[in-house]
């Protein structure tokens, strides 16, 4: 922890050095973003456009989840749905996020659905791929257990399947995330009239690096938030049973 | 509907088994298999390694569908199973493992299970926290937990130390006198195969046929050295092997 806070430190020190170097108009000095980012949270400013920031990230990561998941496990488990689908996954891996979302915004106009679509589709195939490779990994030998013992299908999900699939959804969560907002901000940037994604925009016009710096640095510390105090206790609970090294 | 009295009849009818080859054309396992089990007999299939004993078994399982013949066991008959690794859910509890398999098992009746099989201080241990030794109690835990009306036990015992295995074989023992169930035992120790068995079915090497049928007369405990000596010769001899022994 402590060697955290040195680092974290010696961040801000060299970030400061750059700043007197270049000047507070192409990097402004730590406390300067600081004050924008108190400015901002007083004027109601800031936590409406993370909320609606990671309102979308939220419903675009659970969306991509649930339906990579899915479409993973069954070209993970079937020959047939694998070589059906591989193609369309390499399409997806390959088009350029940018791409998808100049799309959706093209066929389904500035809307919401369209923003979330894209981020979902951009997330999807990755999702997929990591999910498909805990399907081939499954061990059949407790899927024979499970089967001899005649367990419901509840049972078997829950207790058989999930736990082998858990380090690979967590790997595919936690990935996903860090993809997911980056994403939301551009489609945020390309047409929606709020998020972290427009404020970044606007300020880009207006050249205000105070402010760019002051929304990154906020939703980082979000995103931060998240990764302490829901991914890694949830990870902690899933491998609870796994032996630790005296 | 069949009555209670044959809940626990098997019926094995396999004319042949074969596996595919990885270099093309078929490998014949199983040769013709005809035999039956009254309910709560207690059989083993005894043969050389690599005869087709598991394969055998795992298709009396309902694992492996892929045969000529049929095997008839009442259809709402249960089942349970002692693999030849324990197979048990790594991320679950001792605990846990048993009542997911059993979920109809009252706490009574894991009380005693748990206390007969000496996993009373293990109940709240993962599955990777046991030696081999118990790991295999909590298999036969589970298979015992189910009350199964068919009990499948492949190579239970295989590669722990004679002492070990040989105390977890009279605890099997008194788990099965307790409660008879029907029972196929699959293991190439013929030491094993008398000591828990009603019946000895002599499999020959691959493709495996039944060599002999070979009843062991109860009480097991009352058998002489000398006519367990009798029998291992016996049992040797119709297994037209070279050597005897114990292990086959």
């Amino acid at each position: 922890m402590g060697t955290r806070l040195v680092s974290l430190a010696l961040l801000i020190a060299a970030w400061y050095a750059c700043s007197q170097l270049a000047g507070a108009r192409l990097l402004p000095e730590p406390q300067a973003v600081a004050l924008a980012i108190v400015d901002e949270a007083r004027s109601g400013a800031l936590a409406f456009n993370l909320g609606a920031t990671l309102a979308r990230v939220a419903v675009a990561f659970l969306i991509a989840m649930a339906l990579g998941s899915v479409i993973g496990l069954i070209m993970g488990r079937s020959r047939i749905a694998d070589r059906l689908g591989d193609p369309w996954l390499i399409v997806l891996l390959n088009l350029p996020a940018l791409v998808i979302i100049v799309l959706a915004y093209v066929w389904a106009g500035l809307t919401e659905t369209a923003a979330i679509a894209a981020v979902a589709l951009n997330k999807l195939p990755i999702a997929t791929v990591t999910v498909r490779e805990g399907a081939r990994s499954l061990d059949h030998a407790l899927d024979e257990m499970a089967q001899v013992f005649r367990m419901g299908a509840w049972t078997r999900l829950r207790h058989v399947l999930l736990p082998q699939l858990a380090p690979y959804l967590a790997a595919a969560a936690r990935s996903g995330l860090s993809l997911v907002w980056k994403i939301v901000l551009i489609v945020e940037l390309l047409g929606r009239p709020n998020g972290v994604g427009f404020e970044i925009g606007v300020a880009f016009q207006l050249f205000d690096v105070t402010r760019i710096l002051a929304y990154a640095l906020a939703f980082i510390a979000v995103m931060l938030a998240i990764e302490t105090f829901l991914v890694q206790p949830l990870e902690r609970h899933v491998a609870r049973w796994r032996p630790r090294p005296a | 509907m069949s009555p209670a009295g044959v809940r626990g009849r098997l019926d094995v009818n396999i004319k042949q088994k074969s596996f595919r080859a990885a270099s093309g054309g078929n490998l014949q396992v199983l040769g013709e298999l005809v035999f039956s089990l009254g309910s709560g007999e207690v059989a083993a299939l005894v043969g050389p390694s690599g005869c087709g004993k598991t394969t055998l078994l795992r298709i009396v399982a309902g694992l492996d569908h892929d045969f000529d013949g049929n095997v008839a066991f009442p259809a709402h008959g249960t089942l349970a199973m002692v693999f030849q690794e324990p197979r048990l859910l790594p991320w679950r509890t001792v605990e846990q493992n048993v009542q997911l398999a059993a979920p109809r098992a009252t706490d009574a009746g894991l009380e005693m299970l748990f206390h007969t099989l000496g996993l009373e201080a293990h109940r709240d241990h993962y599955p990777g926290e046991l030696s081999l030794g118990l790991a295999r109690r909590v298999a036969l835990a589970r298979a015992f937990a189910v009350e199964p009306d068919l009990l499948l036990l492949d190579e239970p015992f295989v590669s722990l130390d004679d002492a070990l295995a040989a105390r977890l074989r009279e605890e099997l023992a008194e788990l099965v006198n307790r409660r008879p169930v029907t029972t196929l035992l699959v293991t190439h120790n013929v030491e094993e195969a008398i000591g828990l068995a009603d019946r000895l079915l002599l499999l020959s090497i691959s493709p495996a046929r039944i060599l002999a049928d070979v009843p062991v007369a109860r009480p097991r405990a009352a058998h002489t050295p000398a006519e367990l000596a009798a029998l291992r010769e016996e049992i040797a001899r119709r297994l037209n092997q070279p050597f005897s022994g114990a292990n086959l």
